[in-house]
């Protein structure tokens, strides 16, 4: 092991290498320490701060959306009010129960890998692929509804369906009514049918860059429990199991925003 | 040797409960008339659960002042885009044309 280069390529090579003995620098260290650390901990630390830096990115990736998001609803709010209240509000609720349970659930599996338990690691983290699972399972359900009642943006779109539905076909009259509430409804249903489409577009937009960084994220963790499964980790090695964790809560976050923004515009009245 | 913290299970399990407590609150409060505060108590709440998320599940509680200071900087990076922009769209109206460019 005088070259160091051979030496830096067996660092990177599969466990069961005796990294003790075969270690250049004449001590035994942890097998997963890399070399340009000094320590375990210095090593966690760069990866922690590296991992923050990454969803820094992704929060502006986010942050953009939800100022579009902003705008829109600033300049036609009535069509945001109007096309919120048609998305069904208990779905919404149970896929934010899910997600947060799943935050639980990954948690924990950080907490096991932490603490030496393989064993629970590993369930820890296929309960949370399961609930992420179930979580996109709900999303085609609602996205499906969708489809079905000519919510996509795009030449098929229709809104105003139910509004003229209660009306009892009223939709021809200059004034729609606006006996709910007092809500005075001052968009007439072509600007509605317009400017519905503007909320639709972010609703698939956000939803579902969500859900493609749902569906990443679970590859990740089929890929992280294998590897607890065959003990790569131990408490002072468990640097995947954390960083997935960290992109999985960040995942979380987005949804905890995402679900009072589309689904609890205006549901008074 | 190793300084990583364990946050006990009791821990996990009470910010668990606090997050499904919020969420139920943020509806229930959204069926309430509050004017133009409905929006404000809706994005409050969820500003306290993902901050709860943030120090709790990620750690951040317990992590090193620079990780601390990165997390605040998305934020700041995310209120600049947001805040600036708005202030460009809230303020268009303002703008009088000079005549030579009409």
């Amino acid at each position: 092991m005088s070259n160091p280069i051979a030496h830096a390529a067996a660092g990177h090579g599969p466990a069961g290498h005796d990294f003790a003995t075969a270690d250049g620098h004449g001590h035994g260290h942890h097998p997963a320490l890399q070399h340009h650390f000094s320590t375990m901990d210095q090593q966690r630390e760069a990866g922690v701060l590296g991992m923050w830096v990454f969803l820094l990115t992704e929060v502006l990736f986010f942050g953009g959306l939800f100022l579009t998001y902003t705008i829109y609803r600033t300049w036609y709010y009535e069509a945001f009010a109007a096309a919120s209240k048609s998305i069904t509000i208990s779905w919404g609720l149970i896929n934010t129960a899910v997600l947060i349970g799943s935050s639980l659930t990954m948690a924990l599996g950080v907490r096991a890998a932490q603490t030496n338990q393989r064993k629970a690691t590993v369930n820890w983290l296929l309960a949370t692929i399961f609930l992420g699972t179930l979580f996109l399972g709900i999303k085609v359900i609602e996205y499906a509804d969708k489809f079905e009642h000519h919510h996509v943006p795009g030449p098929h779109f229709v809104f105003a369906s139910e509004h003229e539905g209660a009306e009892g076909g009223a939709a021809e009259h200059a004034a729609p009514a606006a006996a709910e509430g007092g809500h005075v409804m001052t968009m007439g249903p072509d600007e509605l049918q317009r400017t519905t489409q503007l909320f639709f577009s972010l609703y698939f937009t956000m939803t579902g860059l969500h859900a493609l960084h749902m569906i990443v994220g679970i590859v990740i963790l089929f890929i992280v429990a294998w590897m607890a499964h065959k003990g790569r980790f131990d408490s002072e090695y468990f640097a995947p199991v954390e960083m997935t964790g960290l992109y999985w809560h960040f995942v979380d976050i987005v949804w905890i925003f995402l679900f009072p923004l589309l689904y609890l515009v205006e549901r008074h009245n | 040797m190793s300084s990583v913290h364990v946050s006990p299970l009791s821990t996990y399990l009470s910010i668990f409960a606090a997050l499904m407590v919020l969420t139920a609150l943020t509806v229930g409060v959204a069926f309430i008339n509050l004017g133009s505060f409905n929006p404000v108590v809706a994005l409050g709440i969820a500003v306290v659960k993902a901050s709860l998320v943030i120090l709790f599940f990620m750690h951040v509680k317990y992590s090193s002042r620079l990780t601390k200071l990165t997390v605040v900087l998305s934020l700041f990076f995310v209120a600049i885009l947001i805040f600036e922009t708005l202030m460009d769209y809230a303020t268009r109206g303002w703008q009088t044309i000079p005549p030579m460019l009409k």
